[in-house]
């Protein structure tokens, strides 16, 4: 399942952002195709207006979770905005219905009728009782079939084998492992288009979580774990990268760039990396572990084999010390060490 | 006028779904407020309860945390189990001598419940100083809180457990001095119902620590 | 000596909080040196400090809370302004002033705000609505109010000794674990919260044994009014949940203090464990917020619609069920921390279940105002306005509960915005509409209904632009807790922010401009008869305000809404009920307990932060001896005799009996 449908967005946003964020914003109607259809099927004419009005005014011209670019980020709008358009078949009559009541039934209003018995109704009761139990029904059925289909550790469907990308949180940047490549990058994360992307995640410190708003999902790093995130980016173009979760004094500028690029781009980006720029290493690791903010984006020409598995081992917090001997090397899921 | 007077026709809305209740019972609310006893006796458990969901929390700790030895010595290196027999042991008297203490202050005998009170104490003592002794072995074998997460989630718990009976002690200490200052006026009769209750407590406490801690730790 | 105490404590080289702490210290002796002058300490001391009289304690909470918000608001106009400044630019705040202010706006706002409000509105009203003469443990009640006060001295002090947290409201670890937070900040906050929850705790036990064991005659389960069936839940939630706080904070004490490894990174902690403890508390704490709100707008809604309440047997239900489903939900705050589709999925849907009762609560309101006479006084604008906003909220909750949903959302804006909303909109509003409805019976006086509802308008719109731009912010992919961003998108929703935060200020200002006028010119606005709305409940059958015993006579209780049918009768007959036959009424002696065990907490809290062992052990030597000393007292109780017991109420029978001819109900 793809994204948008605009066409050529790759060069346009890739080039000049800013001009591209305005071309994406003057929607052709195609685009809305979908949301429209689910719209239609719920809501009259005028709540359709409304929900759409106020999420084309919030996320029509931003980094934001309304504009995916890839199969995950979509399929998490797309249970948003259902989930939404549910509710508010509950919520704007109720909402109605306050203002009417409490106009109507206002004291100096003496057209209306009295009732000060009308205080048990079995009927209401029933009825009372029986739509939020019914929505609820609803929304957990989606909830439930949603927290499996979109589980962060679920591989993609997809019919290429998914790159494999190691992330490490440091206080305050992101480093970026690439262990097939034998590449690394210190904020800034490059992956090709069309292709899914299969992280193991882990903190060299505090908790983080690592979070490209327009890709989707996001995943807590925590020390001495590894927790698992699948995405894919079906658009070319550079996306905002974020920690979610507070970390310290350097937590905003714990900020990346995330490049995605045609395969070959890709493959060119990894063989440039390869020709220059430092070795990850145990020693250069320490070093970059050391606190620090606003970290200049960075290629590591190769990478010392296991590294992540003995950032893993690695328990104690940031420190000027050497890494202890890497122990022999196990592969590691989402245990504990 | 009232809304009856001026709206006639209106059923009484007030007895539809509700019953009331007649009972006589105090203590239900249909008598009245509950005697002076029953609502600190009342009180005071409630306080139990959160306590022993605070207990709870702990345990829940120590449950996550025993496998995390982190390298360092287990329950099979560090559990002395004779030396958890006699501590229960103390207790467990120290709790029935407590209930005679409570029943001679019952009957009004002052030296009779002070006398059981005392060895109410020096059983509690007995049980601290054998659990003090336990630590401080642990400790001199680098076995300490300081350790691992096994040995931290462990000292806090029986720790904390130990904590409730030094409190205990202390309270009892004034208890006696109350009951010597006072004798058997109402307020230190519901202070000596609230300490018996705590007393009591701190031994079913003890039940699930040694459970949950000594006995299923050496099994595994 | 002074353990890690120095002069370097005191930031005298950081302006922003050199300036506000000589402000607050200013403040704080103008007011101290205007009341000693006056003469009114021996009053104060005698009548409030002292005071083991609920109704005195709930004030007090009140005040103290009024006076927190006032604090945790200043931090709330700082982040909107930085926020909206700090696009490219490093704003006013450095980072960890910052991240100070943001962690004292939370804890602030949560434990020294709301609770203390929720906690004193419950302690005035409940006693009286039960028809009786105070809490089963008056003593412990004043203890439970001083507890509290340490801990606001304490998180109060961190302003201009030492540093507050900068790990958020919730020290998640590893972050507040001494390797990353060496600083007194996070201990500050410990010692802070832990009294204060001893206080709580034991206002919880007080309470609930009241409601269950201290009733009037008659008063079956099922005759108590909705707010007490509310404050029953809240504070067996109270009970429940307190105690795992106390013991998750007590464990990060003992990884900061003594080394101990429950949540450190190394040795075998797990601090995925603290985000469990600490949520399993932190879901049913927003329920003990809410649920009181609730029973407020209960009582509200039917005396303002001159209508019994709608369905209240499905209000007794509806709130029971939320008060044991609050504690299945805790893990929809971490669907991000990675448990698994199924763990995820079944928090998820529990999460969803809890929005039935709370569903079937607000269409029973509704129905209450069906077939009313709805005045639109204050609290009944205040529970409107909450109908709407809380739905609201109540609705982005449950969106966030579908974990897909979160795993976008989570820690975004969009989640400020949710809490906020339903706090602001349900717990806040719900205050706000309880304080203006029982003012008049605590004071004697009504407040003034103009400024009331410019305050309300001011807040109302307020709210909504401060709050509904971050809604769009978190779906623009603003995260929390930003000290400052470079997307420019993002700056303009923030201004708006800032702007909706300085229409709040505004209506704050309104309030307080309401207190101050309302007390200069109360005597227009006397509240004769003790019952100025047309009440439903027992707590309208008193004087305002009301004697220190309540009521002269415990009063039998013969259906649901007792007062109601004795108004009815006496209308019907217009005569006033029997003047009953006065006894003597015992009641307990002021003790100055309460103030004293607080200060031998806040040294004890002071010193366990700064290390100075040598006084934390005088601290707790002094509250040993303080409980002995208490214990020691053979005079426990004072009476008051018939005679000024008959004189007392024939007083409130006279002023009632003059106005009764005069009664005419606008329905």
């Amino acid at each position: 399942m793809t994204g948008s449908q605009l066409g050529q967005p790759g060069d346009a946003r890739s080039q000049s952002a800013p001009a591209a964020r305005r071309l994406a914003c003057a929607r052709s109607p195609q685009r809305w195709s979908r949301t429209t259809r689910l719209l239609h099927r719920s809501m009259s004419p005028a709540r359709r207006m409304l929900v759409l009005g106020t999420l084309l005014a919030a996320g029509g011209c931003s980094p934001g979770v309304l504009d995916p670019v890839g199969p995950v980020g979509d399929q998490n709008r797309q249970i948003l905005l259902n989930s939404v358009a549910i509710m508010l078949c509950v919520v704007v009559p109720v909402i109605l219905a306050t203002a009417v009541i409490g106009w109507w039934y206002r004291s100096s209003n003496r057209k209306a009728a009295y009732r000060p018995d009308f205080v048990y109704s079995g009927k209401l009761e029933m009825l009372v009782w029986t739509i939020p139990i019914l929505v609820v029904l609803f929304l957990g059925g989606i909830a439930w079939i949603g927290a499996h289909d979109l589980d962060p550790a679920k591989p993609l469907k997809s019919n290429q084998r998914p790159l494999e990308v190691q992330v490490v949180s440091l206080d305050w940047k992101w480093l970026f492992i690439y262990p097939e490549s034998g590449v690394a990058s210190v904020n800034h994360l490059v992956i090709p288009v069309g292709r899914p992307v299969h992280f193991s995640l882990t903190s060299s410190s505090v908790m983080n979580a690592f979070f490209v708003p327009r890709l989707g999902s996001m995943i807590y790093t925590m020390n001495g774990m590894t927790t698992q995130l699948n995405l894919q980016a079906d658009h070319a173009g550079r996306y905002l990268g974020q920690s979610s979760q507070f970390s310290g004094d350097g937590f905003a500028s714990m900020r990346f760039n995330t490049d995605a690029v045609a395969p070959a781009a890709f493959d060119a980006w990894v063989a440039q990396a390869r020709q220059s720029g430092p070795v990850l290493d145990q020693a250069t690791y320490n070093t970059l572990a050391i606190p620090s903010e606003n970290v200049a984006p960075q290629a590591y020409r190769g990478v010392a084999p296991g590294l992540f598995n003995t950032i893993l081992m690695r328990s104690a917090p940031h420190t000027k010390d050497p890494l202890p001997p890497a122990p022999a090397a196990s592969p590691l899921s989402t245990e504990k060490r | 006028m009232s809304i009856a007077a001026t709206h006639p026709g209106l059923t009484d809305p007030y007895k539809i779904g509700h019953e009331g209740g007649e009972s006589q019972a105090v203590g239900h609310g249909e008598g009245g407020p509950a005697p002076t006893k029953v609502v600190v006796g009342f009180g005071f458990w409630i306080f139990l309860l959160s306590d022993i969901i605070m207990f709870a929390a702990f345990f829940a700790a120590y449950a996550v945390l025993s496998p995390a030895t982190a390298g360092g010595p287990g329950p099979h290196e560090l559990f002395d189990l004779t030396n958890v027999k006699i501590e229960t042991t103390f207790l467990l008297l120290s709790s029935f001598a407590c209930g005679l203490a409570t029943i001679a202050a019952a009957k009004g005998r002052l030296l009779n419940a002070q006398f059981w009170l005392v060895i109410t104490g020096l059983l509690g003592a007995s049980f601290l100083f054998l659990e003090v002794r336990e630590f401080a072995t642990m400790i001199g074998k680098d076995a300490g809180p300081q350790r691992s997460a096994f040995l931290s989630a462990f000292f806090t718990l029986v720790g904390c457990h130990g904590l409730h009976v030094t409190a205990g002690l202390l309270w009892l200490g004034t208890m006696m001095a109350q009951l010597w200052a006072k004798g058997f006026q109402p307020q230190v009769m519901r202070r000596l119902l609230c300490f018996s209750l705590f007393w009591h407590a701190l031994d079913i406490i003890w039940v699930a620590v040694f459970t949950v801690v000594y006995i299923l730790g050496v099994s595994q | 000596m002074l353990g890690k105490l120095t002069w370097a404590a005191i930031p005298f080289n950081e302006p922003i909080p050199l300036t506000v702490s000589i402000i607050m210290v200013l403040s704080i002796l103008g007011i101290v040196g205007f009341v000693w002058f006056k003469g009114w300490i021996p009053y104060l001391w005698r009548e409030w400090i002292t005071s083991v009289d609920h109704k005195r304690v709930g004030v007090m909470y009140c005040i103290l809370a009024f006076v927190m918000l006032l604090r945790g608001f200043s931090d709330a106009i700082m982040m909107r302004s930085q926020q909206a400044l700090a696009y490219n630019s490093p704003g006013y705040l450095p980072p960890d002033h910052y991240d100070q202010v943001f962690s004292a706006h939370g804890t602030i706002m949560i434990f020294f705000v709301a609770m203390p409000f929720v906690v004193g509105i419950m302690n005035f009203v409940v006693p009286q609505q039960l028809g009786v003469r105070d809490v089963a443990f008056p003593t412990l009640n004043s203890v439970s109010f001083w507890l509290t006060a340490s801990g606001v001295l304490l998180i109060n002090l961190s302003l201009f000794i030492g540093v507050f947290a900068r790990t958020g409201w919730l020290p998640y670890p590893p972050l507040s674990e001494l390797a990353y937070s060496p600083d007194v900040g996070v201990d500050y906050y410990l010692w802070s919260l832990q009294i204060a929850g001893v206080g709580t705790l034991m206002s919880g036990v007080n309470l609930v044994t009241t409601i269950l064991k201290v009733r009037a005659p008659g008063m079956s389960y099922m005759r108590m009014p909705v707010f007490c069936w509310t404050s029953l839940a809240s504070n067996l939630l109270i009970v429940a949940a307190f105690p795992i706080l106390t013991a998750t904070l007590a464990m990060l004490t003992l990884d900061r203090y003594l080394g101990f490894h429950f949540f450190t990174n190394d040795l075998g902690g797990n601090p995925m464990m603290f985000v469990n403890l600490i949520w399993a508390w932190g879901h049913p704490e927003v329920y003990i917020l809410i649920l009181p709100a609730f029973g407020i707008f209960s009582e509200v809604i039917s005396t303002f619609s001159s209508k019994p309440l709608f369905g209240y047997r499905s209000m007794v239900a509806a709130t029971m069920a939320i008060c044991i489903l609050s504690f299945l939900v805790w893990l929809h705050h971490f669907f991000t921390m990675g448990a698994g589709a199924n763990v995820n999925a079944v928090f998820g849907v529990a999460t969803m279940i809890i929005s039935v009762p709370t569903g079937v609560k607000v269409f029973n309101w509704l129905f209450t105002m069906y077939g009313g006479r709805v005045r639109y006084t204050t609290p009944m604008l205040w529970s409107v306005a909450f109908m709407t906003t809380f739905v609201i909220g109540g609705m982005t909750g449950v969106l966030m509960a579908v974990p897909p949903a979160d795993f976008v959302l989570h820690n975004s804006l969009f989640l400020v915005a949710h809490f906020h909303n339903v706090i602001i909109g349900g717990v806040l509003f719900g205050l706000f509409a309880g304080y203006t409805y029982w003012f008049p019976k605590a004071f004697g006086f009504k407040l003034d209904e103009r400024l009331g509802k410019c305050a309300f308008w001011c807040w109302l719109v307020g709210f909504y632009v401060a709050f509904m731009p971050l809604y769009v912010l978190g779906l623009m992919g603003m995260t929390r807790r930003m000290q400052h961003y470079d997307v420019p998108e993002w700056q303009p929703w923030l201004i708006v922010a800032a702007g909706g935060a300085g229409l709040i200020a505004l209506g704050i200002a309104f309030q307080i401009l309401q207190l101050v006028y309302s007390i200069r010119t109360r005597d227009r606005r006397r509240d004769v008869t003790g019952d100025p709305w047309d009440g439903r409940s027992l707590e309208w059958s008193t004087s305002s305000p009301p004697p220190a015993f309540n009521f002269a006579i415990i009063p039998d209780v013969h259906g649901e809404e007792a007062y109601w049918h004795i108004k009815e009768r006496a209308l019907d007959q217009q005569l006033m009920p029997e003047e009953p036959v006065y006894e003597a009424i015992t009641l307990p002696r002021n003790t100055p307990t309460g103030f004293i065990t607080a200060f031998f907490a806040v040294i004890c809290g002071f010193s366990l932060i700064w290390h100075i062992w040598w006084l934390v052990i005088a601290g707790l030597l002094g509250a040993f001896a303080t409980f002995v000393v208490f214990a020691w007292r053979d005079e426990a109780e004072f009476e008051i005799s018939a005679t000024e017991v008959a004189r007392i109420d024939r007083a409130r029978r006279a002023a009632r009996g003059i106005r009764l001819p005069l009664v005419e109900r606008l329905v």
